[in-house]
């Protein structure tokens, strides 16, 4: 499968010539003879040195270059001998146009490499055993490869740079920076943010933001994919294991969490699993013998979000298609990515109207926990720690907004990322893949297949239509998509464009519904066009083709999601990450949907006993009525661009 | 004023060459450059002709010509010289080159540090469009329209490399591109682009007044023509000569009045340091090649002085992105200090050596790729000088 | 910044942007007649300039610090630049410095207090052959010795007047 966020040409701010590589080639089934090491073969003309050695198995270390950026050849760790030149080349960087000889190891290559893996080691300062990529970081795996046992250049006695904790989610710390410039193409090209970048030159060359500013004080949308990309220590997320293990010491404190599908579609990596190896039932036991009270499925929200942002899209249809009301204009734009979120209220302040009102199910559980969840159970909500699991890092920065705070608490106490939580279960002991089975805690109990697929690319968006289309028309998704997965929205397409028919034959309105509209006649035949963007630098582009009046802008509901593959590709995921552990998360996700339904249970949001059941005894005035509005909707601040 | 000595390019006629041009086909101008075997001038020695004709026939909407007046060499200061005497013939240069390959706009990227030097260049500039030299039509040849303008630099000695300069005519951090794809084909915006050196242009008006062969019968059979030399340091008459190329090093100093050196470095910072039993070598392409500096040190100058002048220079100039460079410079200077006050073992030599070596084959561009040139040729030619030092407090 | 302050900058901006153009390659230019204007280009002139290339301001920042000739610190009116390059060292830089050091007040690096001089040191600036050399804003100087040291500080007004509006019609023209 190919992930086009894989930093596109069209948006990659790398000079032209940096990263396309212009072949001269007759045709493209153009081949050319190499001859690297003992092996000697024909590969496509341009096909890079290092492609062609990992086609082969035959290993050359890297460090700045990543599949998912354009190319740097900034470390020179790739270097190989290429006969008849004078000096050693990038193998990343060298594409092959004419028939070359290429040696990976020799005594040149081999002193070079390790001499510039001494001098990155003369400029970093870090302790591997107080890091939290010991055993999973680039740079000691170099130093082992090359069997680094003192420091031929010397090594830092003292940090020379303060790390930067300002944010409430990336946390840098530049004396482990080796300047491979992973993180500026990550936030320049793949997600168009632009917070990050070289500055000064020379020795004094630093990875800066806008004049060296805080990370908190800057356009920062805390996606995290620079972590994720990052070779070093030197960008994580901010760490909140502590607080969530006092929170669990704390024998007067009821601690519950909330776990995301995503993390359970990835935290297997970090126990040496297969990417795409689904923990979801294992991991419901190693949180309680973790010591959470209580282990809820944020999907069960997540089918919440869907009726009230289905129902907030149905009633924009209606105000804006009969009653020609605007003032909630069309398209609605899907908020539950808080990365795109902060990315709208930066750049496109004025498009703020479009973003649905909904909280992230997140949130939503958050509110929910201390409100309706505390009044069930009879327990003081001073007295709950809410904490949630998500893949991502922009979650801790929302649960830390100001606006997050409608239960009366602070909704949500922590976010932990995938990582953190593995560190916990680590920590306790725990083999996770050996765990057995458990189900979710009650009264949220287990979701629908519909919340599970929030986790990729496009799965908001097919878990809002199977609800939407069952609601029109009164019949079953199936009747349309076979075993409802409604594929023409699936994928990994930096920007969809869908359209559904909706048929001339329109069913009653259901009843949760009913108060809102009077019946579908202004439905009958009409075109439901919808739009996908994952990526922020996907989103930009959606953004600037509803701007210029592009087809984007005939849509009626679009799904952003900040990080490349939607959540399963969030900057809280097991490092590393590439468009293959992406697309094997997303077959894990796609797998436990289909799964519902093979089971027989349900896998569209309105199906969702437990969410029904809120609507009858707590929510009494129904999706998006006074009550909801209170807990599960919110407002947006335009920031602007403008750094301050 | 610069003090020179007789020079061809006094006697050349302006606009000759171009007009000669003009009554040819593009490839016929290439195929006399070619003819003339001229090497560029900015010390790589990639044969200009070949360049140009990989230019011509790679594929480009627009094409450009680059004129690189980014002297940054330390020891450099020919084409300033150039540019004041002879703006017209590097302009006229430009225009052909223009033509040759197809082009119709040409840049010259002018360093910050001679901004003095650029009102000269815009009234000569705008003289030219006057009489038709440049602009739509160019000397009434309906086919070719050419304009030149002048971009300044910004204080950045890497922005002389080729691909450096390019980013930095795009608008970016002048750091160097990787390579391949060349500029020939992905240059400025992408598109097939030449950079030559200054006094490259200047020769190409030279050699369509005068003949391929009358350029190919100066100097020797791999490097024709003549050099211009830019002489600085411990001589009586610094300053820009023209040599045919393949004068011994002796002849140069004997020129610029000096008989006592002890060293002279060829090719500036990034270049050679040769002892006296080395000035009877030639200073060409195929012996000592050289963008033109000549730099003489009397006998009481002490090499590791230099070697630490020059290692100060690259580690402020790197451009910063690539390891063995940016980091490698700053532990040769390092380095120097240590051996300057006595406290440099000679294992740590050794590896300051190697590294050297390091930095030469595994550096991104040419300026890491020669930046321990100087480095590595004092302590193989001046090793008794360097170690055995008397210890002394390390610098502060 | 005052507000008519910044809207005065806002305007020469958007002027520039009409002279050199509104793509990337325009952004050195810009930046350099900032520079040449008001001796430092501030975080609002970044973020402006940002704005109008359709850039990140952080990009400017990165080409700000890259070129010695641009700053976001504030130069003085007169930007010394001192030629430390092998020729010039050779030929006496270092007794140059030090007068100026002294007759300033300032060391290299540093701008006096009634902003009227910097002091920096340049890297080879092409006149090996007339050392010690250095620069004083455009003009270049030769044969510099400790005695005219006073002399150059004490005709910096008259002979070359402030770096402003008379240099920058010579680099829009
Ligand atoms: C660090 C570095 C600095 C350079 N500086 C200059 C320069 O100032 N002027 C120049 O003409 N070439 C310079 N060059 C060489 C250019 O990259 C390029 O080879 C040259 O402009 C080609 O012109 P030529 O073929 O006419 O010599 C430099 C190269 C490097 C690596
Ligand atoms: S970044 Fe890597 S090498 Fe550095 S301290 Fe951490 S684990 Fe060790
Ligand atoms: S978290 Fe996202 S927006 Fe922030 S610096 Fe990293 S990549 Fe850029
Ligand atoms: S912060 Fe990480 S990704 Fe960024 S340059 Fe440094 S080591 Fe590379
Ligand atoms: S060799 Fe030096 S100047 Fe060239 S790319 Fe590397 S760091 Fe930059
Ligand atoms: S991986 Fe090729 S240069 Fe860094």
């Amino acid at each position: 499968m190919k992930d086009t966020n894989a930093c596109a040409d069209d948006t990659c701010r790398a000079p032209v010539s940096q990263r396309t590589q212009v072949v001269d080639a007759p045709g493209t089934s153009a081949t050319v003879k190499l001859k690297i090491d003992d092996h000697e073969l024909n590969i496509p003309m341009g096909t890079t040195i290092l492609e062609a050695a990992r086609e082969l198995g035959i290993h050359i270390p890297t460090l700045c270059h990543h599949d998912d950026l354009c190319v740097a050849g900034v470390c020179r760790v790739c270097l190989v001998e290429v006969e008849g030149q004078n000096t050693l080349q990038a193998s990343c960087a060298y594409p092959i146009t004419q028939p070359i000889t290429v040696k990976t190891h020799t005594r040149k290559v081999r002193q070079a490499r390790r001499h510039i893996i001494d001098l990155l080691l003369s400029k970093h300062y870090g302790e591997c055993y107080s890091c939290f990529r010991n055993n999973n970081c680039e740079l000691q795996s170099l130093a082992k490869e090359y069997g680094v046992d003192f420091f031929r250049f010397g090594h830092p006695e003292k940090p020379l740079y303060e790390v930067d904790r300002s944010s409430y989610s990336v946390v840098r710390d530049m004396n482990k920076c080796v300047l491979c410039r992973r993180c500026i193409r990550t936030c320049i090209d793949l997600q168009e943010v632009g917070v990050l970048e070289a500055a000064g030159r020379s020795d004094g060359t630093t990875i800066s933001t806008y004049l060296d500013k805080p990370l908190g004080e800057v356009v920062c949308i805390n996606c995290g994919q620079c972590i994720n990309r990052c070779p070093t220590g030197a960008l994580r997320a901010k760490d909140r294991t502590d607080d969530v293990w006092a929170a669990i010491d704390n024998p007067e404190k009821h601690v519950v969490i909330q776990t995301a599908p995503s993390p359970r579609a990835g935290i297997g990596e970090e126990f040496n699993q297969e990417p795409g190896t689904p923990m979801t039932w294992k991991m419901n036991t190693a949180l309680k013998r973790c010591g959470f009270d209580k282990v809820f499925d944020t999907n069960f929200t997540a089918d919440l979000t869907i009726i009230e942002e289905g129902t907030e899209l149905i009633l924009r249809l209606y105000k804006n298609l009969v009653q020609s009301d605007s003032s909630q204009p069309l398209p609605q734009f899907t908020s539950c990515s808080p990365g795109w979120v902060k990315y709208i209220e930066h750049f496109y302040p004025e498009y703020l109207p479009h973003v649905s009102t909904c909280k992230s199910p997140q949130q939503m559980f958050g509110a929910l926990i201390k409100t309706w969840y505390a009044r069930m159970n009879n327990i003081d909500p001073a007295n709950i720690v809410s904490v949630a699991l998500m893949p991502c890092s922009a979650k801790k920065f929302e649960c830390n907004r100001p606006e997050m705070r409608d239960s009366g608490y602070k909704d949500v106490d922590n976010g932990l990322t995938t990582r953190e939580l593995a560190q916990m279960i680590r920590e306790a002991g725990i083999d996770l893949p050996e765990m057995p089975k458990s189900d979710f805690d009650n009264p949220f109990g287990t979701a629908t297949g519909s919340g599970v697929i929030f986790g990729s690319t496009g799965g908001v968006m097919e878990a809002a239509l199977r609800s939407v289309i069952e609601f029109v028309t009164g019949k079953k998704v199936e009747n349309f998509y076979d075993h409802a997965n409604i594929i023409p929205v699936r994928g990994f397409e930096g920007c969809r464009y869908a359209e559904l028919q909706i048929p001339d034959e329109v069913g009653p309105v259901p009843e949760l519904i009913q108060h809102l509209v009077p019946n579908w006649d202004w439905l009958k035949g009409a075109t439901l066009k919808v739009g996908i963007a994952h990526g922020t630098a996907n989103a930009k582009k959606v953004m600037e083709n509803i701007k210029a009046g592009g087809k984007f802008s005939e849509c009626h509901f679009i799904e952003f999601m900040a990080c490349p593959g939607g959540c399963l590709g969030g900057g809280g995921q097991p490092i590393p990450t590439s468009p293959e552990i992406r697309a094997a998360r997303a077959r894990a996700i796609y797998a436990e949907d289909a799964a519902y339904g093979d089971a027989g249970k349900a896998r569209k949001s309105h199906e969702n006993p437990a969410v029904l059941r809120l609507y009858s005894e707590f929510l009494t005035n129904g999706p998006c009525g006074h009550k909801s509005h209170h807990l599960l909707h919110t407002h947006y601040t335009a920031r602007g661009k403008y750094i301050g | 004023m610069t003090i020179r000595n007789n020079m061809t390019l006094s006697s050349v006629e302006k606009n000759k060459g171009l007009a000669a041009a003009m009554k040819m086909e593009p490839a016929g101008v290439i195929g006399i450059i070619r003819g003339s075997g001229m090497k560029g001038r900015g010390g790589a020695g990639f044969p200009t002709g070949a360049k140009w004709h990989f230019a011509a026939s790679a594929k480009g909407e627009r094409k450009f010509v680059v004129c690189n007046a980014d002297e940054g060499e330390p020891g450099t200061f020919k084409d300033r010289v150039l540019m004041d005497e002879w703006p017209d013939l590097i302009f006229e240069g430009m225009t052909i080159a223009g033509y040759a390959i197809g082009a119709q706009e040409g840049i010259l990227y002018l360093r910050g540090e001679y901004t003095y030097i650029r009102k000269a260049l815009e009234e000569c500039l705008a003289k030219r469009r006057e009489e038709n030299l440049l602009g739509n039509h160019v000397l009434g040849n309906s086919n070719f329209s050419f304009d030149i303008h002048i971009h300044m630099g910004c204080g950045a000695y890497v922005c002389g490399e080729e691909t450096a300069l390019i980013e930095s005519l795009e608008g970016y951090r002048g750091e160097a591109r990787n390579r391949p794809p060349f500029p020939v084909n992905t240059g400025l915006n992408g598109m097939p682009t030449i950079v030559n050196n200054v006094e490259t242009f200047a020769w190409t008006s030279a050699i369509l007044v005068n003949g391929a062969d009358w350029f190919k019968a100066i100097g020797t059979s791999k490097s024709t023509g003549p050099k211009m030399l830019s002489i600085s340091g411990d001589v009586e008459c610094p300053g820009v000569y023209e040599f045919p190329m393949g004068t011994t090093v002796n002849d140069v100093l004997d020129a610029a009045g000096c008989d006592c050196a002890k060293a002279v470095i060829i090719g500036g910072a990034s270049g050679h340091c040769l002892p006296p039993a080395e000035f009877s070598r030639a200073i060409c392409y195929e012996d000592i090649s050289t963008g033109g500096a000549v730099i003489v040190f009397g006998p009481d100058r002490d090499m590791l002085d230099v070697a630490e002048s020059f290692l100060e220079f690259f580690a402020d100039e790197s451009c910063g992105q690539c390891t063995p460079c940016r980091i490698g410079n700053v532990k040769l200077l390092e380095g120097v200090r240590m051996l300057k006050c006595g406290k440099c073992s000679t294992n740590c030599l050794r590896d300051l050596c190697a590294l050297g070596e390091t930095m030469q084959c595994a550096s991104k561009c040419g300026l890491g790729q020669s930046s321990p040139n100087a480095f590595l040729s004092i302590v193989r030619h001046f090793k008794n000088e360097i170690l055995g030092r008397a210890c002394t407090a390390a610098e502060s | 910044m005052l507000t008519t302050q910044q809207d005065r900058l806002m305007g020469e901006i958007n002027e520039l942007v009409e002279v050199h153009g509104h793509d990337r390659s325009a952004l050195i230019p810009i930046l350099q007649d900032i520079q040449s204007r008001y001796h430092a280009i501030s975080d609002f002139t970044m973020q402006v300039v940002a704005d109008r290339l359709e850039i990140h301001p952080v990009e400017v920042f990165g080409v700000v610090t890259f070129y010695s000739f641009l700053n976001e610190k504030h130069h003085g009116h007169f930007v010394i630049r001192v030629c430390r390059t092998i020729s010039c060292d050779m030929a006496g830089k270092d007794a140059v410095a030090q007068q100026l050091r002294s007759d300033l007040g300032i060391d290299f690096g540093e701008t006096t207090s009634d902003g009227r001089f910097t002091l920096e040191w340049a890297n080879c600036i092409g006149m090996c052959d007339q050392g010690p050399a250095m620069l004083v804003n455009d003009h270049v100087l030769t044969h510099v010795t400790p005695e005219r040291v006073h002399d150059i500080l004490a005709a910096c007004e008259k002979t070359f007047g402030p770096h402003t509006p008379q240099s920058d019609e010579e680099h829009t023209l």
